[in-house]
């Protein structure tokens, strides 16, 4: 197992040496390969997510199609630009050099999936990757064993195979390849797991990328159009039936707000899902027996007050969307991320008790607020600190490329889409091409050491002399 | 609780509190620490001198002017690095506000180290404070002279409680690393960066580690071997060689060898005289330990300059040693000392090989006339920061990221990298809750037709700067007006 994963880097490797993965012009027809492959293959795309998460087309297209090909057709349109060498401002003593930072690869990169979105998870960052000039190692969710199967197959046929790999397998097959040496590891899944790869980073001083997860909270609270927000807090937080990681994890509002919201939501969930969810075809299922069992759990153990559906069925992995009130802070429901369709509602009596409570907590990827007061969400925004922060609306902010997408703290390191992806697997080198000439004014910072060769140094080298002559 | 516990346990109080956070008060506390190197420049060199043996004038040139300088430029910019960074939208967000807000982190831990014990433990200093950050200083133990002065001395210009300085050994060291810190800077040996990136998985810590490596220097043929040699002979022995991004070895031909040899030995007697031992601006090692470790790496190697020593005195000449073989010792670790190996190789290729087959160094040096060689060498190895015909300056040009990778590090700092590095960027989508049918072809049920409406509207990206601000309004009220109809209206 362990030789196997050896004689796979070791290709790649030979292959990064070697520099075929450097010119643009490679870059950029791996990048329109790993496109034709998405859109030749999307029927088989599709199945396959259906069958790890029985995902409705709609939300696959959308959440997994979609949103790989836009960011494929965003690196394409900027490659060129993102390769070029960045030009900076300089002192007068080096004002005849030419300083600039050179975009470079890193050499052979892991990406480790998750299976929640098994397919962009694994190459959105793969985009990235490439883009910035690197050899690839894929090692997808073996939790969505169909989707990896479909990567594992497609992969090979679409991309070059000395440069791209994947690797499929469970935790033994995980382990050994972590111990290889990588120049960079870009793991989403969970804080335990992602604890003992960055022991393993360590030996080898692997920088790394860590999408994890946490608990997001979604404040609602003010003067606030009802229907509108629970529109969009149950759009966001039931896509994919509640496994995603930056969907609201629990709601704070007040008393009144909370008996305001319940018939809107109730409202929404007949309006999306019809009056029996377990019917409808947009409705996901749950990833695994496991999981399901975590789940039916939570219900079964809360001391909250289950409002709205709350049944299930295991052959089916289904659980219905479902809304509990009356949760305190320490019930089962707040001991972890929940990743499934179960909505805690808790109460606050002021905005300053929910932005403590929010503190007092580890920092989640996203933080929601509906209000239609700017002030409150200025108020959460400014006392509050978290991976990314949307007002008004559930995961969207994900889907704009100009936005780094990533944790801070316990919710992850690093960050990706669209620039910020080439970014992550790239080094940023500083060159520096002095002149022989002026060897004079170099003169200055030579031994033996003197007073008055110190004050012009320090005025040359000072980053605000800029003589307007030169 | 441990003395490092209380320190990191009242930065994290007093970071909860906010104040570290109004643009004022970094600015103030930033004037603060300006003030104290000028006020306290005569302890500062004092130290050092104690410290490394360096004169008053290479404490100021190497330690004090970069660091005025980084003050300065963070003074002078920081509201421009800490606004609101807008960036491009798609349709259905733009009539939202689309930005990356920085933001602090919370409380930093800053591990100096003890060549540059001011420079390298105050510069991160100044990129946390800039963030917002609170920051628990730890200045290396071995250069004892300066980690008591800052110990003594800073708490009267800074902020005690957010800035605290803890002093100590490698138990106290390991004690902090055992605390939660919100980021980890980290200055020193890649042996150790792996110790403290371990400790950091605990808590799933990130961390900023400068570290070394060797980092080779090639001399081409075609150059002026006169210049090249006295800014490689500068860059070798400042502060006696023990920086992160001396030249550690050099690479040239056999047939420059003697020439270059000769040129050094001019440039070594034309900075620090015929007698370097009693020259003011000659450094010393910094203790008995270093000063073994390198005197045992010369052995087996031909010295041709230098090459005499005195123990009682951690002294060691600017010495040169040629001929030197691959498997010698001196080429089996980072030199950091005043020895200078010069390797011969048959020509560019084989020095890129020879670069190839190490670990990426912090920087890669190259002298030549030809501008086609020296891009080539860029393309063809990898480095924290490479230099052409010249030796460390690019660490004076704080819009160059200074940093190194794999092996030689990873993140960077100097000027708004520092602030960037210490910050955390937080993506922000502020929406409202009306323009409500825009929305609707997203929700359940699905349809073909709201498909491909939602594939248009969510991930199309427009340039909104071409866009007149009228011209948006209208795209997108027409939008609205249309998917109200065609949505809300039918069935």
């Amino acid at each position: 197992m362990e030789t196997q994963s050896q004689a796979v880097v070791d290709k790649l490797r030979a292959a990064f040496r070697s520099g075929v993965t450097l010119p643009e012009q490679f870059r950029r027809s791996q990048l329109t390969q790993l496109m034709s492959m998405i859109k030749d293959n999307e029927e088989q795309i599709l199945e396959a997510l259906h069958k790890d998460l029985a995902k409705p087309k709609f939300e696959a297209v959308l959440s997994e199609v979609d949103i790989v090909i836009n960011d494929l057709h965003y690196a394409l349109a900027n490659l060129k630009s993102w390769m070029q060498p960045e030009y900076v401002s300089k002192n007068l003593a080096t004002k005849f050099d030419d300083c600039f930072v050179r975009r470079e690869p890193l050499g052979v990169v892991l990406i480790i999936g998750a299976w929640n979105y098994p397919l962009h998870l694994v190459l959105l960052p793969m985009i990235g990757a490439i883009a910035a000039g690197n050899c690839v190692v894929l090692k997808p969710s073996e939790v969505s064993p169909a989707t990896d199967r479909v990567v594992a197959e497609l992969v090979p046929k679409y991309l070059s195979q000395e440069c791209y790999a994947v690797v499929s397998g469970g935790a033994e097959e995980t382990k050994a390849l972590l111990r290889n040496r990588f120049d960079h590891i870009f793991y989403t899944g969970s804080q335990s797991v992602a604890r003992s790869i960055l022991q393993t980073a360590a030996v080898h001083l692997t920088p790394v990328t860590l999408e994890l997860g946490g608990k997001c909270p979604c404040v609602i609270y003010g003067q606030v159009d009802v229907a509108a927000a629970a529109r969009r807090l149950i759009w966001s937080k039931f896509f994919n039936a509640g496994q995603s990681c930056v969907a609201p994890d629990y709601v704070l509002c007040s008393p009144a707000t909370r008996d305001a919201l319940l018939p809107a939501v109730k409202k929404s969930l007949e309006d999306f899902y019809g009056k029996e969810p377990q019917a409808s075809p947009d409705f996901s299922r749950i990833v695994s027996d496991r999981h399901w069992t975590r789940l039916v759990e939570l219900l079964k153990k809360t001391s909250g007050r289950i409002v709205v559906e709350g049944e299930s069925n295991q052959k089916d992995k289904y659980i219905a969307p479902t809304v509990v009130v009356d949760v305190s802070e320490d019930d089962i429901l707040m001991k972890e991320e929940i990743f499934g369709p179960i909505l805690p509602i808790l109460t606050i009596d002021s905005l300053e008790q929910g932005i403590d409570f929010i503190n007092q907590r580890e920092k989640p990827l996203a933080l929601y607020v509906f209000s239609n007061e700017s002030s409150v969400v200025n108020t959460v925004l400014e006392n509050t600190s978290s991976g990314g922060f949307c007002s008004n609306d559930g995961i969207l902010h994900m889907t704009l490329p100009g936005l780094p997408f990533g944790g801070v703290g316990a919710s992850g390191w690093g960050s990706y889409h669209g620039r910020w992806g080439f970014e992550t697997f790239t080094h940023r080198r500083a060159v520096m091409l002095r002149g022989w000439a002026l060897e004079r004014l170099n003169g200055l910072r030579y031994p033996p050491y003197a007073d008055d060769r110190l004050s012009w140094l320090r005025w040359t080298a000072s980053p605000k002399s800029s003589c307007s002559i030169l | 609780m441990s003395r490092e516990q209380l320190a990191v346990q009242q930065a994290r109080k007093s970071f909860l509190t906010g104040r570290s956070r109004p643009l004022a008060f970094r600015v103030q506390q930033l004037k603060n620490l300006l003030r104290f190197i000028s006020e306290r420049r005569r302890d500062i060199s004092d130290a050092v001198k104690r410290d490394v043996g360096k004169s008053e004038h290479a404490t100021e040139l190497f330690e004090t002017l970069g660091l005025e300088g980084e003050i300065k430029l963070a003074i002078d910019r920081m509201a421009e690095w800490a606004a609101p960074r807008p960036v491009e939208k798609t349709l259905v967000t733009l009539s939202d506000e689309v930005y990356i807000q920085p933001e602090p982190l919370g409380v930093v831990l800053i591990i100096g180290a003890w060549n540059y014990p001011w420079a390298v433990t105050l510069q991160p200093l100044v990129g946390a404070i800039a963030a917002g950050n609170a920051a628990v200083i730890k200045p290396s133990e071995v250069s004892s002279h300066s980690s008591q002065v800052m110990e003594n001395l800073l708490p009267q210009y800074l902020d005690k409680d957010l800035y605290p300085v803890v002093a100590g050994g490698v138990l106290e060291t390991q004690e902090l690393l055992k605390q939660r810190f919100d980021h980890i800077f980290y200055t020193g040996s890649s042996t150790v960066g792996k110790l403290v990136m371990e400790a950091a998985a605990d808590h799933l810590t990130p961390v900023t580690l400068e570290l070394g490596g060797k980092s080779p220097c090639y001399i081409d043929n075609n150059c002026d071997l006169t210049v090249a040699c006295r800014r490689i002979t500068w860059g070798k022995f400042v502060n006696c060689g023990q920086t992160c991004i001396a030249p550690d070895y050099i690479l040239c031909e056999p047939s420059i060898q003697s020439r270059v040899v000769g040129e050094i030995k001019k440039s070594i007697k034309e900075f620090y005289t015929d007698n370097p031992k009693t020259f003011a601006d000659y450094g010393r090692i910094i203790n008995q330990q270093h000063y073994k470790r390198i005197m045992t790496l010369m052995e087996g190697s031909t010295v041709a300059v230098g090459g005499d020593s005195d123990e009682s005195q951690c002294y060691i000449a600017p010495t040169v040693l040629k001929d030197v073989k691959v498997e010698s010792k001196v080429m089996k670790e980072e030199i950091f000392g005043p020895l200078l190996p010069i390797v011969t190789v048959s020509g560019v290729d084989e020095a890129i090989q020879f670069i190839n087959g190490r670990e990426k160094p912090l920087v890669v040096y190259v002298f030549s006339h030809n501008s086609k060689l020296i891009k080539r060498v860029i393309a063809e190895t990898s480095s924290g920061a490479f230099l052409a015909n010249d030796c460390l300056v690019h660490f004076t040009v704080s819009s160059l990221p200074f940093g190194g990778v794999g092996n030689s590090g990873m993140g960077c700092y100097h000027g708004q990298h520092g602030f960037d590095q210490l910050s955390h960027m937080r993506s922000c989508l502020i929406k409202r809750l009306n323009m409500e049918g825009v929305n609707s072809m997203r929700y359940p049920p699905h349809t073909a037709k709201k498909l491909s409406w939602a594939r248009f509207l969510l991930l199309k990206q427009v340039n909104v700067s071409r866009l007149h601000r009228g011209a948006t309004l209208a795209m997108l009220v027409a939008l609205a007006v249309l998917v109200v109809k065609r949505f809300l209206r039918s069935g």
